[in-house]
């Protein structure tokens, strides 16, 4: 464990749980503008979550202790991954957990937590909130593995700090076609993941359209807070990693001040322009019909296999 | 050119080929599907610029302009002639296998390409020849579009897909086979896509769409 890594494991669990609502706010106040609203500003899931935490805890009756059980888990698999993914800087706080497959299976389980917890409730909304999850889940979870796989093909290591050390050692990289196919597949399955436009709307409470929300509909005080908080977060990490798989610079190499102040910029510029271009996007699509989302992410894993067999045959 | 940035430039093109013809198995608009073959064509183009600008060969650039020439420009414009005729019928409704599994078989057929492939790269391993899966795989998809499509302009895309492919194969194995075999396929390609226009135009005429499962048995 290098002092780097203890660093970083500090500083982006911090960065991540106060900069991800913001983001959100961000991405709210873009899609308000183009719209045409005035917006609520960008500080405003902060003050939703302040409001939400003084509120007493409640739960439905008839429901167990996974119900209780589900918030924690998600946040806490998501801060897992926040400390040990290379966000700003190159190395861990906890090397082994960095892998590919570790990030992946920590952010799948926070995503089976709340499914549990929707099918937990008895109801209606929540059974078919938590079915729909898991359809998308099942068809997205092989094709983030498959995308950054294609990745670590070069590397050698599906460590995901030796994949971004690399990348910096080797900027030709970014333009091979190997990196363009893995970051289609990867925005693609990302967009899905965190439930945004064209899968899921994160602003509707239409019961036939929802997918995230309808899982959550049953929570409320701290417990909601921590749901909104972790889905922010999840936004954060996934782009976070997206950034920095594809344009890793600015990452902190080393620990001195100037270096950690730079990767702590280049993290929030970098995650702060895919959420702007996010958002933008999101205003000139409707929302895709959900048996027509299967196809969406048959594509994207289609490309992502294209970026793994490229990686072999065009060394 | 240098030798890594020639390899960089050559698997671009490869990868924009490759994609340019997922995206025409994944797409069901026919405009856009056809605006993904001209991209394919431009890709074509570039493919053999760049193989024309590492081996200093002007008859290879005069080959190069002249795909671009032919499948960026003539083939899309008569298509897009075609499909203005053709009326309400802009889009590949009901395709015989649905596109989530046909990009799942897409995938199986890039892996098929490879395997099969290994033993042409391994005749003469070099940076242009490493790359002939991926035009085996357009090859491959193209044929899968033309034997799964119902439409008959998507598949008359799936046989120019495949031509471009076999056209892709050609330059990466051998660097060009010369102006004059180029001329006599690119002229043949352009008249099959004449007289598949023409058969078209005749089957809607008659028939009102041209949904070619709709021929089953030939009357007089």
């Amino acid at each position: 464990m290098s002092a780097l890594g203890v660093v970083g494991g500090v500083v982006q669990p911090v960065l991540i749980v106060a900069g991800s609502p913001l983001l959100v706010g961000l991405m709210r106040q873009v899609r308000a503008r183009l719209e045409g609203r005035a917006g609520a500003g960008v500080a405003q899931p902060w003050r939703d979550l302040r409001k939400l935490m003084r509120k007493e805890q409640i739960t439905p009756r008839g429901t167990s202790e996974v119900f209780r059980l589900a918030p924690l888990v998600l946040v806490a698999t998501t801060l897992v991954v926040a400390v040990v993914a290379p966000f700003v800087t190159t190395d861990s706080a906890l090397d082994p957990a960095a892998d590919l497959f570790a990030v992946v299976a920590l952010l799948a389980l926070g995503a089976v937590a709340l499914a549990l917890a929707g099918l937990d409730t008895g109801t209606a909304f929540g059974g078919m909130g938590a079915s729909r999850e898991m359809t998308i889940l099942a068809l997205v979870e092989p094709t983030l593995l498959v995308a950054i796989f294609a990745l670590s093909v070069r590397v050698g290591s599906t460590n995901l700090g030796a994949i971004v050390s690399s990348t910096l050692d080797d900027p030709a990289r970014v333009i091979s076609p190997v990196s363009l196919l893995a970051a289609v597949a990867l925005i693609l399955v990302i967009i899905a993941e965190t439930g945004r436009l064209p899968v899921d709307n994160p602003s509707t409470h239409l019961e036939l359209t929802m997918v995230h929300e309808a899982m959550v509909l049953e929570y409320a005080g701290p417990d909601l807070a921590l749901v909104e908080l972790a889905s922010a977060m999840r936004l954060s990490v996934f782009l976070g990693l997206l950034a920095n798989l594809f344009l890793p610079w600015g990452i902190a190499a080393t620990a001195t001040p100037v270096a950690l102040l730079v990767g702590i910029l280049a993290l929030v510029v970098k995650v702060g322009v895919l959420g702007v271009l996010l958002a933008a996007g999101e205003v000139f699509v409707a929302k895709l019909r959900l048996f027509r989302v299967p196809e969406l992410l048959a594509g994207s894993f289609l490309l992502a296999l294209l970026a793994v067999a490229a990686s072999f045959f065009l060394v | 050119m240098s030798e890594s940035l020639y390899v960089q430039l050559l698997y671009l093109a490869c990868g924009a080929l490759l994609l340019t013809a997922v995206l025409v198995l994944w797409l069901r608009e026919l405009v856009v599907i056809i605006r993904m073959f001209a991209l394919q064509g431009a890709a074509l183009a570039a493919l053999v610029g760049v193989l024309a600008a590492h081996e200093n060969s002007g008859e290879l650039w005069a080959v190069a302009v002249g795909v671009l020439v032919l499948r960026a420009g003539v083939l899309p414009y008569l298509l897009r002639r075609t499909l203005a005729g053709a009326g309400e019928a802009r889009r590949e409704t009901s395709p015989l296998v649905n596109v989530a599994s046909s990009l799942l078989a897409a995938a199986a057929l890039t892996l098929l390409a490879y395997a099969v492939s290994q033993p042409l790269v391994a005749l003469a391993p070099s940076a242009a020849t490493q790359a002939i899966p991926v035009g085996v795989t357009v090859v491959l998809i193209g044929f899968f579009v033309l034997v799964t499509r119902r439409r008959a302009l998507s598949q008359l895309v799936g046989f120019l897909l495949m031509d471009n492919g076999i056209t892709a194969v050609g330059f990466l194995t051998t660097i060009g086979v010369g102006l004059v075999v180029e001329l006599g396929v690119s002229l043949d390609v352009l008249l099959a896509v004449l007289v598949l226009q023409i058969l078209t135009t005749r089957m809607r005429e008659t028939f009102g769409d041209t949904d070619l499962d709709e021929l089953r048995e030939l009357r007089d």
